[in-house]
């Protein structure tokens, strides 16, 4: 065994254990989840820590090397990815225990395809090639929509119909990209294609089909339409699971070509058009988000809106301008303040259906006096979502800011900053309803304290990220794809 | 014109007629067929490009990415039926109606 194999376990770990939880019946379930879903994380803390600690690490499955074989790579980028499905796949793990009732049909239904999911994630952040990135991303998809289903409404199950074949399209545009790829440069890994690619139509044509693909499946503005039905009408673990880990991935792949593969082609003015749409998304998820009458509609499009900002890093990271580097660690730090944040806001969302029935924003008057922890916990994922310090939200809209400075383009800094009062709306359009009186003769509440618990930890880990800046930092500077400037805290002052 | 090229042309025909009938289409059913369509015509065009060399040998890699894509597919499919087939059970309908987009 060498130090590499460690990669692999990760993907294996879940896999095996959402094959065995699929067979057995009965209590023995609840304990074989909990046991992948602890072994997962430790797994993929693992290899994050051993990334942090050396280097990049480089794992051929079986022996097998590229091409035929499929290579698993863990750089810094890889690690940081791994570390938050690890941490964000946890507590959804624990607050799934007691969410579903115990023996039903969901329980049983809902581990195995967790686990294959949770799978799929982490195989996708250490794919080292473009085919396996798709393979990769089947398995997210395929795992996340008969999740949505699973709550069994009509809602949900239109949502997840119309979010799979959307996801269809996407997917078989990106692997036509693909195959162009493949056809005209005759390598599918990483890295060989970042040598080997040069700018021509066929290159061209690919990026527009890759990139076109995964913009569906991340939901940028306008190909958002899908993601608030399908976010929404699923059970409370998994829209956690879809808003934090799932939009993430697909972002993530898209920073990976871009980043990682294409860095030889002049792609600036795509990288503008990319960012005229984040703008959109920005303003248009947080104007809806501030429409909304039900919390977790509102939750979902608050992620249309965050979206947004990850896309931002294409037209601001350009690597002519010394510094804007910068872009790119605000855009990592961000997608993982979000990740975090936003599962917390969701599973918050899904306590709240729990104890009363019904998500109605303005029937949840006094929920602050009913439900204290819960409702500090969703403040505090609030915090992040509008970016006030010391949240990760904060840091990373900070960089982009000052990115968007660096690089002269002010526009953008507007946008972030509009953004973030939308973000400041909305939020407290909710909290000022929980921090209401609640009638006399309210009854007390009591909040189930596993789910309570497993909230608030996502929710201070969210607030308190802005502390571990430069430990993230450190990790993501590991085979980094552009030249971090210095993670002193006085580089980010204007 | 080469024997691949003939295939590659017309796998990009028959993956652009499945767009076309993907995007017209309000039948779901219809959408799910159009759907493997442009999987079977970029499963084509994908065979096609196994034959770089043109005295070499034939690029294995290829036909292992199109099995690989046909089971992805495959699956793709079956979940799409299952869960258009409870759509049906729900609704009665087999479009999805729009009024609940913005």
């Amino acid at each position: 065994m060498t130090q590499s194999s460690i990669l692999i376990w990760p993907v294996l770990l879940p896999l095996i254990f959402g094959t065995v939880v699929f067979l057995i019946r009965g209590r023995s379930v609840l304990l074989l989840s909990l046991a992948g879903a602890i072994g997962t994380a430790l797994a993929s803390f693992r290899v994050s820590h051993a990334v942090h600690q050396s280097f990049t690490l480089v794992h051929e499955v079986g022996g097998w090397g590229a091409p035929l074989g499929i290579v698993l790579r863990a750089d810094g980028l890889a690690a940081v990815m791994l570390g938050l499905s690890g941490l964000v796949g946890l507590v959804i793990s624990v607050y799934s225990l007691t969410y579903f009732k115990s023996g039903s049909r969901k329980q049983q239904l809902f581990w195995p395809i967790w686990l294959l999911l949770w799978g799929g994630l982490n195989g996708l952040f250490i794919s080292g090639d473009i085919f396996n990135l798709y393979v990769t991303l089947e398995l997210v998809s395929l795992g996340a929509i008969p999740l949505i289903a699973l709550a069994g409404t009509r809602d949900a199950i239109k949502a997840s119909l119309r979010y799979l074949l959307l996801a269809l399209l996407g997917s078989m545009s990106y692997l036509f990209g693909v195959g162009l790829l493949y056809m005209r440069f005759g390598v599918l890994d990483l890295a060989m294609l970042g040598n080997a690619i040069t700018p021509d139509l066929t290159a061209y044509a690919a990026i527009a089909l890759m990139i076109g693909g995964l913009i569906i499946k991340s939901a940028l503005f306008p190909m958002h339409f899908w993601l608030p039905p399908a976010h929404s009408s699923a059970p409370a673990p998994v829209s956690a699971a879809l808003s934090g880990l799932v939009v993430t991935a697909s972002f993530y792949m898209v920073a990976r070509l871009w980043f990682y593969a294409f860095p030889a082609l002049d792609l600036a003015k795509l990288g503008q058009l990319i960012g005229l749409l984040g703008c959109g998304a920005i303003l248009w998820g947080g104007w809806q988000a501030m429409r909304q009458e039900r919390l977790k509609m509102l939750v979902a499009y608050s992620t249309v809106s965050q979206i947004g900002y990850l896309f931002l890093v294409f037209p601001l990271c350009n690597t002519a301008v010394e510094g804007s580097g910068i872009a790119w660690s605000g855009s990592i730090l961000f997608a993982v303040s979000h990740a975090i944040a936003k599962s917390g806001a969701f599973l918050a969302a899904g306590i709240f259906i729990n104890v009363y029935g019904h998500d109605r924003i303005s029937e949840l008057r006094g929920a602050g006096r009913q439900l204290p922890m819960v409702t500090f916990a969703f403040a505090l994922a609030g915090v992040n979502l509008m970016g006030l310090p010391p949240s990760g939200g904060f840091v990373g809209k900070w960089m982009l800011l000052k990115a968007a400075f660096i690089t002269g383009q002010w526009g953008y800094g507007v946008v972030i900053v509009c953004g973030g009062l939308l973000a400041f709306c909305y939020i407290f359009r909710v909290l000022e309803q929980f921090m209401t009186t609640p009638d006399e003769n309210a009854p007390q509440l009591k909040a189930p304290v596993v789910m309570t618990y497993s909230v608030l930890s996502l929710a201070v880990v969210a607030v308190s990220l802005g502390f571990f800046t430069p430990v993230l930092l450190g990790v993501l500077g590991v085979d980094s794809p552009v030249s971090l400037v210095s993670f002193a805290p006085e580089a980010l002052l204007p | 014109m080469s024997t691949s090229l003939i295939y590659a042309i017309t796998g990009i025909a028959i993956a652009g007629l499945g767009l076309f009938h993907f995007l017209s289409q309000r039948n779901i059913l219809r959408k799910i067929l159009a759907g493997n369509f442009i999987g079977t015509g970029i499963f084509l065009f994908l065979v096609s490009s196994a034959d770089r060399q043109a005295d070499g040998p034939i690029d294995p890699v290829p036909h292992a990415l199109v099995l690989t894509g046909i089971v992805v597919a495959v699956s793709a499919t079956a979940l799409l039926l299952s869960l258009l087939c409870r759509y049906h059970d729900e609704t009665g309908s087999l479009t999805l109606d729009e009024e609940d987009d913005e």
